[in-house]
């Protein structure tokens, strides 16, 4: 059994092919599984086994379908027909959706077993997973340490082989940054890539919904399952997918690779700064072209986040208000008092804060000073990748400045918090895939992670370079 | 207003606190007024570096692909769902009606 | 002359119009009016976590006509933006609509006054947004109800500029503004099913006066009657109020029918602070040259120069043709008739007298009627002919709405045709002769009354199909020589 643990999608294949058993019967001993090995680590808010085998059992999906009876975990904000979803937010207690996911409906009529509930930061505002109304998830690694986030229970399932893979969403980070921090391949695609629908919304114009799996063959299998144009999301592009698989090629030699400077600062811990560097070396004895480049505004990437993504959560949040769905205080004499009292019981502090935030900068008389002038330097921060993908086909920089960090050691300081976004949250800013692979692990053991960057739609790209880099390490 | 709300540093004052919550719909007690107060402008103090980027002749990027335009669909009816399916979540409903606290 | 004389009010309209599309702006629900409550709803509309919305085609193509025949400059780049503010019957508790890049800009509409001399209003925007659901609120006063069928439907907000300087202007208005809509097929205008809105901003001030008074928003208004009414009403207040040195409060009013009177809605709260930013989940849309003027061919001749030809064409009288073109279907109905019998006139007369009593009467439109404009054709030139008197000929246009008969037809089966024959006709006079010796006395005698006695019983023996002028005739010839 536990061969399955650390071959991802093909290690499930086989198993499946081996075991000759039902998809009820092997999805049940797959439940069990993952219900014992999460025990402690949390990854999951719950696991519905009645639910997942009764649905693996109704999928109408043949043998053939390139995941048959592959499970794979869902972020709590992916919406899945008829199953709770909630952004671990009290506020969508009870919350089932009478609609799927753009992306659910392509899994599944692709044969896989959906694993709801994968526990995350509430509504993905955070980078640790502790923000969950449910508690937080742990890191397999080292369960004293957060797995990262916001994606952070579906990048635990997986990272301890409870499932092939997961999806996740990526708004400043919250795809690559745990991936990085358990050791996983976590893909940020381009902005319109995936189709947002379905994905219940943090930041819109900066979401995106990805895969974490354990290498980067099943990220380009994955990828190429979910992408894809889709008439219900107006902001989904109308480009063909390309065959990712074939992108997977042991050969980079030629390819241009930048090092942006920037990337390279004060802050970065020290095993994390060698852990690159020594992968730098070793993308150059591939054959690989390094150059030092420059992304100037890199700096100004957390300031812009923290205008744009509460100024649009304040607005995507305001729906949850007790009247048409969720939770509701029974606290309330009058619509008003109503309102109040659901909302400030339902959301959980982070939430708040950023609720707060985001409405002050949208507040009249502020929008100019915030909001617009943070849409301004995005442009700048657009322009800088234009021209360092003019001269390079990808990017290399450290995905996180640190390794997973302490349970509650960042809950008090927001801003400390924030800023382990800094390496991440430039690639939702410029709309542009970014992908994190495993680079070796720091003295205490934690994993470190690897991150590409290319020109947007440039998915083979860092498919290329991500595979080569996995296959010669 | 605006002199009450902020300084230069980013800092906002309680009050402003209280009016976004209110805007919000949220409550808080003095206790947490005066965190995020403090909270909030600390991140608002960091965000002032935006101040340093010239971006007189800068347009802003609220959709971050240039080819994305125009998207449209045609003007044919898709199946509604049912008023059960609709009101399957409500947490308070009157026959096919959400039901709220009185509106004054 | 009055202390009003002294002042001069100033008033703004804010017109919604519902657009008349088959679906919703953003998402595929029906548009109807009319279904039970919560029928027509989907996860989008119902604004649930995770869908997205789709701008609807037609509700862009009818938007952009109507800015088009309002002589609108068109926004060549054009973006939604979210308005977000609390209301249960605004289920995203914001309102996707247009902030400072609305579709279009800089129109006009063009009203006539009470002198016949002609005014412009200019129209400051035209922005596309979506409806909010409805809201009821009569369950013993503690709870209030929500039906989100209408949430979604799509609007154009139609602004004017603070041109309009009384109640009549206002309701010429609307009354214009509601003309082109229709004859554009854009929305059915009809205020009482709410498919059109109309707020008023107004102040007074003194006549020489540049600068505005405070303005007062006046809302509930649910025809074009009340909206004179009650801007009569208003503007009477802010001059008493005036004169009375007091000063007027910036707030919003609503208008109450049955009392005729204003009274302020309770002051918000708080101010509004609606929070406008780009939205995200809709991309930019590029208005292309080609799209607008293909647009812009596609439109129907508009009331202005329908007006015109009609009077160098139809030579008609101007009250005829602003009765005929009032509805752009009625006078393609005339144009129709006239053109299988040439007699712009007769027919003008018999469409605005005989074929609109039939719509009064019946309460359908000129489409209701299902009459053929070649049937009213063809009756009338029998009926000017001659060959039916005025009288049957009404009775037969009746006959053919409520059966769908041909006019032939009924006039062959019930033998109605006028009677023209000479000696058929001096068959009956001789028997009216004989039977009435007292009358044909009389205008022997010279009491020129009798002789319409002796024509009338000439109709009568005749049931109606007697030509009156040729009894009239025969009967002179015979009895005064
Ligand atoms: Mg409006
Ligand atoms: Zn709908």
């Amino acid at each position: 059994m536990d061969t399955l643990t650390s071959s991802g999608i093909k290690g499930f294949r086989e198993w499946i092919k081996k075991a000759n058993k039902s998809i009820g019967d092997f999805t049940g001993i797959f439940v069990d599984r993952a219900k014992d090995m999460d025990r402690e680590i949390k990854g999951f808010i719950e696991i519905d086994k009645k639910s997942i085998v009764s649905r693996a059992e109704q999928n109408k999906c043949q043998t053939d379908g390139r995941l048959w009876g592959i499970p794979i975990g869902i972020k709590d904000n992916i919406c899945i027909e008829g199953e709770l979803t909630t952004c671990a937010s009290r506020i969508l207690q009870g919350f089932r959706p009478p609609y799927n996911a753009t992306v659910i409906e392509k899994l599944t009529s692709n044969g896989a077993v959906l694993f709801a509930r994968a526990n995350m930061d509430e509504f993905a505002f955070g980078s640790s997973c502790e923000t969950s109304c449910y508690g937080p998830t742990k890191n397999p690694h080292d369960l004293s340490r957060i797995p990262g986030g916001s994606s952070g229970g579906s990048v635990a399932i997986v990272a301890s082989g409870q499932v092939a893979a997961a999806l996740g969403s990526d708004t400043g980070g919250s795809i690559r940054q745990p991936a990085s921090m358990c050791g996983v391949v976590g893909l940020k695609p381009t902005y319109g890539r995936v189709s947002r629908y379905g994905l219940i919304a943090f930041a819109s114009s900066l979401d995106q919904i990805g895969p974490i799996t354990r290498n980067v063959t099943d990220s380009a299998e994955m990828l190429e399952i979910i992408a894809g144009y889709d008439e219900k999301d107006s902001t989904s592009v109308n480009i063909e997918v390309p065959k990712y698989v074939n992108a997977l090629k042991k050969d980079i030699n030629g390819m241009t690779i930048g090092v942006p400077k920037e990337y390279f600062i004060d802050g970065i811990e020290k095993d994390v700064l060698e852990n690159i560097q020594a992968a730098i070396k070793t993308l150059k004895s591939m054959g690989a072209k390094i150059v030092d480049v420059s992304l100037p505004h890199t700096k100004y990437a957390v300031s812009c986040y923290y205008i744009i993504a509460p100024a649009e959560a304040s607005s995507n949040l305001a729906r949850y208000d007790g009247v048409h769905y969720g939770y509701r205080s029974k606290n309330a004499a009058d619509l008003v008092e109503m309102y109040t009292a659901s909302r400030t019981e339902g959301f959980g502090q982070e939430s708040k804060r950023r609720i707060l935030l985001g409405t002050y900068s949208l507040s009249s008389g502020y929008y100019d000073a915030y909001y617009l002038k943070a849409q301004k330097v995005r442009t700048k921060i657009s322009d800088d990748f234009k021209k360092v993908f003019s001269v390079c086909d990808c990017v290399v920089t450290p995905t996180s400045p640190t390794t997973a960090f302490k349970i509650g050691e960042r809950m008090d300081d927001p801003l400390q918090m924030y800023l382990s976004d800094i390496f991440t949250i430039s690639a939702n800013m410029a709309g542009i895939p970014a992908i994190s692979v495993p680079c070796g692990k720091d003295k205490k053991g934690l994993p470190v992670g690897i991150q590409f960057m290319a020109k947007p739609f440039a998915e083979e790209t860092l498919f290329n370079v991500a595979y080569a880099f996995e296959q010669g390490v | 207003m605006k002199s009450e709300r902020s300084n230069d540093n980013g800092a906002i004052t309680e009050d402003v606190v209280r009016y976004v919550a209110k805007l919000s719909r949220l409550s808080f007690s003095d206790e947490d007024v005066a965190k995020y107060k403090k909270q909030i402008g600390e991140i608002l103090g960091y965000i002032t570096q935006l101040n340093e980027v010239d971006t007189a002749d800068t347009q802003p990027t609220s959709h971050v692909l240039p080819s994305m335009k125009n998207v449209f669909r045609e003007d044919l009816v898709k199946t509604s769902l049912s008023p059960d399916k609709a009101l399957s979540n409500a947490p308070d409903k009157q026959g096919d009606f959400f039901r709220v606290p009185r509106v004054i | 002359m009055s202390y009003r004389d002294k002042y001069e009010t100033v008033i703004g309209l804010e017109v919604h119009v519902q657009l008349n599309t088959k679906t919703k702006v953003f998402c595929g629900c029906s548009n109807l009016f009319g279904a039970g409550p919560n029928t027509q709803v989907c996860p989008v509309c119902l604004g649930m976590p995770g869908v997205l919305p789709v701008l609807n085609k037609q509700a862009l193509a009818l938007s952009i006509k109507i800015a088009l025949a309002l002589g609108c400059d068109i926004q060549k780049n054009m973006k939604f933006d979210r308005k977000n503010y609390y209301y249960p019957d605004l289920p995203k508790n914001y309102q996707i609509s247009q902030y400072d890049m609305p579709l279009a800009f800089k129109g006009c509409i063009d009203i006539e006054l009470e002198d016949g001399s002609a005014k412009r209003i200019g129209v400051t925007r035209a922005h596309m947004e979506e409806d909010a659901g409805k809201l009821m609120h009569d369950t013993g006063g503690v709870y209030s109800l929500v039906d989100l069928n209408r949430t979604g439907t799509p609007l154009l907000e139609i602004v004017s500029e603070p041109d309009i300087r009384t109640p009549q202007e206002a309701h010429s208005y609307l009354t214009v503004l509601k003309q082109i809509i229709k004859y554009l097929g854009a929305s059915d205008c009809n205020m009482e099913e709410g498919s059109l809105r109309c707020d008023a901003n107004i102040s007074v001030r003194l006549r020489g006066e540049k600068k505005l008074g405070t303005k007062v928003e006046i809302k509930n208004m649910n025809s074009f009657k009340a909206v004179k009414d009650a801007l009569t009403h208003e503007e009477d207040r802010q001059m008493d109020l005036l004169e009375d040195g007091e000063k007027i409060m910036m707030e919003t009013r609503l208008w109450d029918d049955k009392k005729g009177v204003t009274a302020s809605m309770r002051a918000k709260e708080e101010s509004h602070d609606y929070r406008y930013f780009p939205e995200p989940d809709l991309v930019p849309f590029e208005i292309s040259h080609d799209l607008m003027e293909d647009i812009r061919l596609s439109l129907p001749e508009l009331p202005d120069k329908k007006f015109e030809r009609f009077m160098n064409v139809y030579k008609l009288d101007k009250k005829d043709i602003e009765v005929i073109i009032l509805e752009r279907e009625v006078a393609d109905f005339y144009e129709d008739v006239v053109k299988g019998f040439n007699d712009a006139q007769n027919v003008a007369n018999w469409v605005k007298g005989e074929v609109m009593m039939h719509m009064n009467e019946r309460g359908v439109d000129i489409a209701g009627l299902k009459l053929a404009p070649a049937d009213l054709a063809s009756l009338v030139k029998m009926a000017k002919e001659g060959a039916l008197s005025y009288l049957v000929a009404k009775e037969v246009l009746r006959e053919c709405i409520d059966t769908g008969k041909k006019p032939e037809s009924i006039v062959a089966e019930k033998g109605l045709r006028q009677v023209s024959d000479q000696g058929e006709i001096e068959k009956i006079v001789d028997q009216v002769i004989a039977a009435n010796p007292k009358s044909v006395e009389d205008l022997k005698a010279g009491k020129e009354n009798a002789i319409s006695f002796l024509v009338g019983q000439v109709m009568k023996m005749s049931k109606g199909k007697a030509n009156p002028r040729m009894a009239n005739e025969i009967l002179r010839s015979k009895l005064v020589g």
